[in-house]
């Protein structure tokens, strides 16, 4: 068994990214390996974003995401410098800067990057998907 | 937490697109959680390390004072491809950081001795 740490780049539609990460994540898993965080940094904390509104017969990243999390005990957290800046917001961040509306999939956490470093320092290995 | 070498590579513009900012983000943060923080410019992410940037004209911020600053968040530890600082046609004079330039085999060495590696 090996530990991974995942960091996610990549946006969600312009980008493969996710989705390879996902794919990876999900295997990783059925191989009887540990994910210990997914860290979306830079374009990938759309992936976070609850607003996508994918094409017909397309389930939504954020969904994807949050089933898989839940059913695994998989700790999913959007860097919260990335995220502002793209308006991927918290109840708490949108009341703060007065904007109308959460964004976030609440299956995610907003946290800072002393997430990714605690958790790459922590697994045996980590991966960065679309850089 | 448990300290381990981390080499953040910088292998893009600094304008143009944000990773140079990313890197320079996930470089403070390894220092301040008390990770052993070293820097690698490749690519043509040596373009970071020249002097007089004027990112104003295209509306941007300028990263030079802020890379510039990394020796006092611990960071002291900064490398260039040689190689590439010729192929861009940087000399040491207009660099404004003093990062250590290194041939091919050395960078070979400097990712071996690294525990991780972050690529931006």
């Amino acid at each position: 068994m090996t530990s991974f740490a995942l960091m996610v780049l990549g946006a969600p539609v312009s980008t493969q990214a996710p989705q390879t990460a996902l794919a990876f994540a999900r295997a990783a898993v059925q191989g009887g390996h540990r994910i210990l965080r997914v860290f979306f940094f830079h374009d990938g904390v759309h992936c976070g974003n609850q607003m996508l509104v994918p094409p017909a017969g397309q389930q939504p990243i954020a969904e994807q995401w949050a089933a898989f999390a839940q059913q695994h005990n998989i700790d999913l957290v959007v860097c919260v410098a990335s995220a502002l800046k793209r308006g991927v917001l918290d109840a708490g961040e949108a009341k703060r800067y007065d904007k109308p509306a959460a964004t976030l999939h609440p299956a995610f956490a907003l946290s800072g990057l002393g997430q990714w470093i605690d958790a790459c320092v922590n697994a045996e290995r980590h991966l960065s998907f679309g850089s | 937490m448990t300290q381990k070498r981390i080499l953040i590579v910088c292998r893009r513009p600094p304008y143009g697109e944000s990773f140079a900012r990313e890197a320079l983000d996930v470089a403070m943060a390894s220092a301040a959680f008390d990770q052993e923080t070293a820097l690698l410019f490749l690519d043509a992410g040596v373009t970071l390390l020249a002097k007089n940037q004027q990112p104003e004209t295209i509306g941007d911020k300028s990263l030079e004072k802020q890379f510039a600053a990394l020796p006092l968040y611990d960071v002291n530890e900064l490398y260039v491809d040689a190689d590439a600082l010729q192929q861009y046609r940087l000399s040491q004079t207009d660099l404004s950081l003093p990062a250590q330039p290194l041939a091919t085999g050395e960078i070979t060495q400097l990712l071996e001795r690294s525990d991780i590696v972050l690529n931006f």
